[in-house]
């Protein structure tokens, strides 16, 4: 077994933009559930509706790709009203049940055949980076950074993904920090109470949607950037609950806990692959294939997420005292 | 909220781990038989080989000379099915793919059971084979009069509203006794559809037996889920909103149980369709029989609520746990015995949609949102309201392809679902809640 | 019914009778629950100024009636003005807002904010609430400073600026009461709706809860509070209010409506030859 190469590759995942997308959904859903308490399980439509919404306006609208990503979130922001209004008013698990209903339906809209001249169908979109790739300010070349050594065009995306990862996680350490940021939390803890001291609860939770929506979107257009295509399966409801273990992990009520979470997840992630395929291949797991060692991960994700959620539901880093979870 | 120096934080480690044994009991034997199983009814496909395949068969009768149209990647390929209804094709890499009968290929007569369905989607990103199955019967290709589709479509709706009634029954149970949503319950019907290809096509019990075997193992199965994690979380005192999420990892760990146990391919629990014709609906011996059974058990389950003592005591619970608990019930045997009934009524709703459906390992996730969907719109936690959402969503899904594209038929009743909770937050049945 | 001259009523106290200055008028509330009827006060007013103790048996509707008010639940019909201003089918939030804050029966003290995040909370017209707003600083600085003062100023009355920099879920049940009342006080209201604010205290923070509400009134607050405990009633309010089944059944000043007939029968059914006063001693419940 090739320990370094496997070592090589977990450390890669540190810095990898597909981490840097995850920490963004996962910074947005530490805003609706760390802050304000909100269950939302559609953060992936969230980064979908970003997504969809920047490469159907370049493709089919020929828009430039700043507006692109400018409809992209505010398709986003108008999904989280269409999402909002009718649920933030009804008890917590109620909007946990229409989320994830409302992520699945844009799924099926996206996928329909009926759609598909513009979305592209089950076969999604394509060609629509041209513009990104060519802002690129970094000349043609390899360049070494540590044990690795990136393309020109993929340390364009890690710096921009990673710069995006920065903008979000200060703005909310300045917004948590404010007394808009007070009201949130004290939303979180007992939304009558706030509203007996005449907060607009209702506005806060809508800004709050919004808000940690925006960030998956930006997230989201990251993410078919880097891949280059954009498709419905890409979105499905285990895509959010990864979001959710990445949240847990670091700590769901703290600036740095998503970022730290993230890369902790992918890092793990990325040597149980490694050891479980190495393992495999040299013969010791003779009850295993290949393919099933791709399976255990995602069933070690579930086992994760359960025992985070029992046993340490402020995560690895959160404070204790400021722990999640009301009823 | 949670407190970390519980006591009886080690005893549920250990209790959770033995819960993690048992499964690798239950499932340990799998392997083996499964093995033998793809001995004998395909060429097992070498480690890095991708295939899809399938075989066409029409009334127990394979079909020859169907041209396959796969798609997908880059790749573009066509397989024809040989003598024995098979057909193949190896494809370059992982990925997802269209699959698509070239109608005009069928023998004069002979349609696919689903119209709608001549493309179908394999996701080949975590499995190297998938099978993909045209279901074949008559010849629906003729255009009916709109009346007589409504017909047929409303037929196929009381027919998949009475599936999700017993399925969603359970979820509403559960939710009422303890207030867990259970998003672990899809794959309770996984569990039920997979166990009976198992006992049934691979080790070749009577259906019936494998059947029973099947409910009392599902049953076995729901209380050993609350018997070894809900009940120790319930002492810990975990809010609701983390055991949703808990469950939410649970029915993740599941789901991956299941494929690896059970591999990634449809599987076919009965071959026998034996058609029937209803004036304009043409349905199977299965279909109508699964009806029946869905009634039988959905009138013993009202029985059981609303005449039994346990059933009352059941209701009592629901409505105010700790005013039945000084009642002198046993709310934590209620509890127990609503997670046994639960499993199994779910487990025979999973027999019950494998037989007419086909199952694989996502099939009772699939469903989950549309079992939510009928117990939020039903009204949370009452068994009659889970009912009547799971009608009403069955003949929304059936109902919607006469309107719109079918692959938009859960997209539909979700949506119906947002719109109700936005009208009448409390569903169609539900009481509205008294504040303060 | 032994009606003697008071300073607060128009004419002799009776059910609904009329208030030479009331702050709040209700008329015709009515809130069925399925078929029962849980709250239905034909007229109620509540004097200004004042202290007025709302009480009554378990199920009398006194914390439904409270709810509705306060726009906290919405009533089958009915309206109610507050120092004015029509409030039926105004939301909670706006309620509080027109000056009108309440307090909850289980204290909803913030667990996971400190308290005086907890106070500042309960201050009106604080810019930095808002969105955009929020984002920069001199922009709120200010006002956050002055909402600190007076934070701390009422923290020091109510004896909690010890705990000022502790999570609220590390006080005491009495302690959290106190801190519900010192938030309702950050904005200044006009009227504090106490809900049951004795209900759970140890005795010996019960007098100092007593005095808390004496010297709202002192500060020109009216109050208007939910108690079971006789005994409170009768020392520190100026009017009491009796409902029963959902209905005004007597008002008056205190020691003539411990005397009336239908408070006895219809609120301390057993005890009715006991000394009201007597009946109930810190903070225990009416458990007939």
């Amino acid at each position: 077994m090739d320990w370094l190469s496997i070592f090589n590759l977990a450390l890669g995942e540190l810095i990898s933009p597909i981490t840097a997308v995850f920490v963004m959904c996962a910074i947005g859903l530490s805003v609706h559930f760390g802050y304000t308490g909100l269950l939302n399980f559609g953060q992936a439509a969230f980064a979908a509706v970003g997504a969809y919404g920047m490469a159907i306006s370049i493709l089919t609208f020929k828009v430039p790709l700043l507006g692109a990503v400018a409809i992209g979130l505010v398709a986003s922001a108008v999904f989280a009203l269409i999402l909002g209004i009718p649920t933030l008013r009804l008890r917590a698990d109620y909007l946990a049940i229409v989320t994830i209903a409302t992520s699945e339906v844009f799924r099926y809209l996206m996928t329909t055949i009926g759609f598909a001249p513009v979305t592209g169908g089950s076969n999604g979109l394509s060609q629509f980076g041209a513009e990104f790739w060519a802002m690129n300010p970094i000349p043609v070349g390899e360049y070494a950074l540590g044990p690795f050594s990136y393309r020109h065009d993929q340390l364009f995306i890690i710096i921009l993904a990673w710069l995006l990862v920065a903008v979000c996680a200060v703005l909310v350490w300045l917004l948590m920090r404010s007394p808009w940021g007070r009201v949130l939390k004290g939303i979180r803890e007992d939304e009558d109470a706030v509203r007996s001291l005449g907060k607009n609860v209702f506005a806060y939770k809508i800004q709050a949607l919004i808000l940690g929506g925006l960030f998956a979107s930006l997230g989201g257009m990251v993410f078919v950037l880097n891949l280059s295509n954009v498709q419905p399966q890409s979105w499905g409801t285990t895509i959010t609950f990864m979001i959710w273990t990445v949240l847990l992990l670091g700590g769901a009520a703290t600036v740095l806990g998503p970022i730290v979470g993230g890369m902790v997840f992918f890092v793990l992630l990325s040597l149980t692959q490694g050891i479980m395929s190495g393992l495999v291949d040299a013969g010791l797991l003779p009850f295993l294939t290949a393919p099933q060692v791709g399976q255990i991960r995602f069933l070690l994700i579930g086992l994760a997420l359960m025992l985070l959620v029992i046993f340490r539901p402020q995560g690895i880093f959160g404070n204790k005292k400021e722990l999640q979870f009301n009823g | 909220m949670n407190r970390l120096m519980n006591p009886s934080r080690t005893r549920a480690t250990v209790v959770f781990s033995a819960l993690m044994m048992m499964f690798a009991v239950l499932f340990s034997s799998l392997p083996a038989t499964t093995a033998n199983a793809a001995d004998a009814t395909a060429t097992p496909a070498p480690i890095g080989q991708l295939l899809i395949k399938g075989t066409l068969k029409n009334n127990n009768e394979p079909v020859a000379g169907v041209e396959m149209h796969i798609t997908g990647d880059a790749f573009d390929g066509k397989a024809t099915s040989g003598e024995d209804g098979k057909w193949q094709i190896e494809v370059p890499k992982k990925g997802t793919y269209k699959v698509e009968i070239n109608l005009e290929t069928l023998p004069e007569g002979v349609g696919l059971r689903d119209a709608d369905k001549s493309v179908r989607e394999v996701d080949l990103n975590i499995t190297s084979t998938a099978a993909v199955l045209f279901p074949l019967g008559k010849d629906m290709r003729v255009v009916q009069p709109f009346g007589e589709q409504v017909v047929i479509r409303a037929f196929a709706g009381l027919n998949l509203g009475l599936l999700l009634a017993l399925a969603a029954i359970g979820i509403s149970l559960i939710f009422g006794t303890t207030g867990l949503n259970n998003f672990a319950h899809g794959e309770m019907v996984t569990f039920g559809a997979l166990l009976t290809w198992l006992l049934h096509a691979q080790l070749g019990l009577d259906l019936i037996v494998a059947a029973v075997i099947t409910i009392a193992l599902s049953a076995g199965f729901g209380w050993l889920q609350d018997a070894s994690l809900w009940k120790p979380l319930r002492k810990r005192r975990l809010g609701l909103n983390q055991m949703m999420i808990v469950s939410i990892g649970f029915s993740i760990v599941l789901r991956y149980l299941m494929l690896i146990f059970f591999e990634g391919d449809t599987k076919v629990l009965s071959g026998e369709f034996s058609p029937v014709e209803i004036g304009p609906i043409d349905t199977t011996v299965t279909s109508l029989i699964s009806m029946g059974i869905s009634v039988v058990a959905l009138a013993a389950v009202a029985y059981f609520l609303t005449r039994t003592r346990l059933g009352k005591a059941a209701r009592a619970v629901s409505d105010n746990a700790s005013l039945a608990a000084a009642t002198g019930i046993d709310v934590e045997r209620i509890i127990r015995i609503i997670w046994v009934v639960a499993g199994a009524l779910t487990g025979l709703a999973g027999i019950l949609y494998g037989l007419q459906f086909q199952a694989n390992w996502l099939t009772g996730f699939a469903i989950l949102l549309l079992l939510f969907a009928s117990v939020t719109l039903g009204g949370l936690g009452t068994a009659l309201g889970a009912t009547v959402g799971a009608m009403i969503i069955g003949f929304v899904v059936e109902m919607s392809s006469l309107f719109m594209p079918t692959d938009l038929k859960y997209a539909a009743s979700l949506i119906i679902l947002i719109v109700v909770l936005l009208v009448r937050p409390q569903g169609v049945l539900g009481k509205k809640q008294r504040i303060g | 019914m032994a009606n003697t001259e008071n300073q607060i009523s128009v004419g002799p106290a009776a059910p609904g009778c009329k208030k030479v200055d009331p702050i709040l008028i209700a008329s015709g509330v009515r809130r069925q629950f399925g078929g029962l009827t849980a709250v239905d006060v034909a007229h109620v007013e509540i004097p200004r100024g004042k202290i007025t103790a709302l009480i009554g048996p378990n199920g009398a509707g006194k914390t439904t009636f409270f709810n509705l008010l306060t726009g906290f639940d919405k009533p089958n019909e009915g309206s109610w003005t507050f120092d004015g201003k029509e409030l039926a089918g105004v939301s909670s939030y706006k309620v509080a807002r027109l000056g009108m804050i309440r307090t909850f029966q289980l204290t909803k003290a913030l667990s996971l904010l400190t308290v005086i995040e907890n106070m500042r909370l309960g201050a009106q017209e604080q810019p930095g609430e808002s969105f955009l707003r929020a984002f920069i600083r001199p922009l709120w600085s200010r006002r956050e400073a002055q909402i600190t003062e007076t934070a701390d100023e009422l923290l020091k009355r109510f004896k909690l600026d010890a705990k000022r920099e502790d999570y609220a879920a590390a006080l005491s049940g009495g302690q959290r009461k106190l801190l519900e009342m010192a938030r309702a006080l950050m904005s200044n209201p006009k009227l504090v709706m106490l809900d049951e604010p004795m209900a759970g205290v140890n005795p010996a923070l019960t007098q100092s809860l007593l005095d808390h509400i004496k010297q709202l009134k002192t500060n020109g607050t009216s109050v208007l509070f939910v108690e079971h405990d006789m005994h409170m009633v009768r020392h520190i309010s100026d009017w009491v209010i009796v409902m029963a089944e959902g209905k005004v059944v007597a008002e008056g000043p205190p020691a003539d409506v411990m005397k009336d007939q239908a408070v006895i029968d219809a609120y301390l059914g057993a005890h009715a030859n006991t000394d009201l006063g007597d009946v109930e001693i810190g903070g225990q419940k009416e458990t007939n």
